[in-house]
């Protein structure tokens, strides 16, 4: 007998994982927010963010109420923000492209989107009516069209979009130093090389005002089209004989990935591996329909990117590691992993 | 008429590579298209469920003109059967035939018992029913091709194309596919190479060449030992089988 449908079996067990993760997310951000030079107690946490939210009157010093509240549930807002954004994105494209290591990094966008704002920071490029996100997402885009036109000029193919990515991570990496080097003085270049290694320092609830719903925006707009998605398992053609109307589709959510890109490079900077390990991660634990997918992804990176900041700020005592580095750090062994877990019978 | 092709002209890089094709499949017969490597076979299938667009000339379903349908009416209808698709994905039997419900789901609508019925209708035609766990990377070529036409089958088309798809396939389950395609209640077209599988199976029979229609028929019209000798550049002895009582074609290397 064939097995039943999954959709509407055990749904209490995914409910149950849908609240579970949420749980850990949140206890995650509690952390992030508790963790710090200066330790703040989850209690005295928790009373700050129901100050804030709820109106209510616990008493706490000021010191603490803005510490949580200004500096630190904002940086851990931001961070989950990031992390979904960018886990989204690296399922999305992996799916589009056919291709498991396609990634905003891997393929350029995030050297685009830093090239994009970089100009805009230093050179002053738009005068002053472009922000430095607008910047970013019109790097990203030049950066995908450039490397999706040199891709489909050699050949087109699931290999020759990683290589013109390559390509493209250079040309734009190479371009932002050579901004760098020549136009800015010393002190931005201090500060926009950490901040093209990733960071999350300087974050505030503006920014999470952009982040949060581009994050959002991203998830609802991917889960749209998460049955387009499996839809592309067995390629471009399949998907457009199975009704798929492909064009629309892959102008959609590439859209959609290069804004959370864009946005969350112009932010915190370019932070790779999110993007490439966690749907991997998410697939190897959920399967690889995007209806869950896509939500795993999400809330990993979420999770993830929180738990990042945290060791980026407490590995080495008095000094904060640019955040990229730790992704990486941990991201790499980690994809080691999964590959080695998930190994053919040969 | 199911499927109406007429005059249909398609170029890629320069090249004509269908040259002003008409043919007609009544519904639920089983055509079968023979031609050599680059004839112009999959080319004309991919026009028929417009993966491609046509450059000039008419593709109809029913009375409709292809031209002016959905994409995703067309997949509703049409389903097809592509050479050797596969993916890297950790997908099993069950997820690429559950594939074939796409066209008849939106976005949001939930898993219904109409798209489960479709599915295990599709994995039992193809005898894989006890299967639907398995990952797809365990399967081997002949099993992942009957999976692609449970997929097929589980989007419940009218018209099925199928490009070569006994390639790969140990003797049996060419066989095995091929009568279950010639049975199926829709309307078929086969590119195939096997002239012997093709007039066993096949209705009728239209042969390509240089993108061009030579022959149409049935398989006692079609298959003749001069044709055979123009478009494939073989002899044959051609005689009715006194097994099946089908066209039989013996290979000449004198």
């Amino acid at each position: 007998m064939v097995q039943p449908a999954v959709m509407g079996e055990r749904w209490w067990a995914r409910l149950a994982l849908v609240i579970l993760s949420f749980v850990v997310l949140g206890f995650m951000i509690s952390l992030a927010v508790s963790i710090g030079e200066i330790s703040i107690p989850l209690e005295t946490t928790a009373k700050a963010v129901s100050n804030r939210l709820f109106g209510t009157a616990f008493e706490l010093s000021r010191i603490h109420q803005g510490i949580v509240w200004d500096y630190r549930l904002s940086r851990a807002l931001l961070a989950a923000s990031a992390g979904a954004a960018l886990a989204l994105s690296g399922a999305i494209l992996q799916a589009l492209l056919r291709n498991p290591l396609a990634e905003p990094y891997v393929l350029g966008i995030s050297a685009g989107a830093s090239t994009g704002a970089v100009a805009v920071m230093i050179l002053g490029f738009g005068y002053g009516v472009l922000t430095l996100s607008t910047g970013a997402f019109i790097g990203a885009v030049v950066a995908f069209i450039l490397v999706s036109a040199l891709a489909a000029g050699a050949g087109g193919g699931a290999d020759r979009i990683i290589l013109a990515g390559v390509a493209g991570s250079q040309l734009f990496n190479a371009l932002t130093s050579y901004i760098v080097t020549t136009s800015a003085n010393a002190e931005q270049a201090r500060g926009v090389m950490f901040w093209l290694l990733g960071s999350l320092s300087g974050v505030r609830w503006p920014d999470v005002y952009l982040a949060a719903p581009v994050a959002l925006i991203g998830f609802a707009v991917s889960m749209f089209y998460a049955r387009a998605l499996d839809a592309f398992t067995f390629g471009v053609d399949a998907a457009a004989a199975l009704g798929i109307a492909i064009n629309r589709v892959r102008i959609i959510l590439l859209g959609a990935t290069a804004l959370m890109t864009a946005a969350m490079v112009s932010i915190v900077g370019s932070i790779g591996f999110v993007g490439l390990v966690i749907p991997h991660a998410a697939r190897f634990l959920v399967g690889p329909s995007h209806g869950r997918l896509l939500p795993a992804s999400a809330i990993i990176g979420a999770i993830f990117m929180v738990a990042a900041d945290i060791v980026s700020r407490i590995i080495i005592p008095q000094q904060i590691l640019p955040i990229g580095v730790v992704t990486a750090l941990f991201g790499a062994p980690a994809f080691a992993l999964i590959l080695y877990k998930a190994r053919r019978p040969v | 008429m199911s499927i109406s092709i007429h005059d249909v002209h398609w170029s890629a890089g320069g090249l004509m590579i269908v040259n002003g094709i008409s043919i007609d499949v009544a519904p639920g017969k089983t055509l079968g298209l023979l031609g050599p490597n680059g004839s112009g076979k999959s080319s004309l299938l991919k026009l028929i469920c417009r993966l491609r667009n046509v450059k000039s000339g008419v593709i109809a379903l029913g009375n409709t003109d292809i031209a002016g349908m959905a994409r995703l009416d067309i997949a509703r209808r049409v389903a097809l059967v592509e050479q050797q698709a596969t993916t890297e994905a950790q997908v099993t039997v069950l997820d690429v035939v559950r594939l074939g419900r796409t066209p008849h789901r939106g976005p949001l609508s939930p898993w219904s018992a109409a798209d489960d019925k479709a599915v295990n209708d599709a994995l039992r035609h193809v005898g894989l029913p006890e299967r639907s766990g398995q990952l797809w990377h365990t399967l081997s070529g002949g099993e992942r091709q009957r999976v692609h036409i449970a997929r097929a089958l589980a989007q419940t088309p009218s018209e099925l194309l199928l490009d070569e798809p006994t390639n790969h396939l140990d003797i049996q389950h060419q066989l095995e596919i091929l009568s279950l395609v010639a049975k199926l209640p829709v309307t078929s077209i086969i590119a195939l190479h096997d002239l012997n599988l093709a007039a066993m199976f096949c209705d009728n029979l239209a042969v390509l060449h240089h993108g061009k229609v030579v022959a149409t028929g049935t398989p006692e019209q079609v298959l003749t030992e001069d044709l055979i000798a123009d478009v494939f550049g073989v002899r044959a002895y051609i005689e009715r089988s006194a097994h099946h009582g089908r066209q039989h074609v013996h290979y000449r290397l004198d």
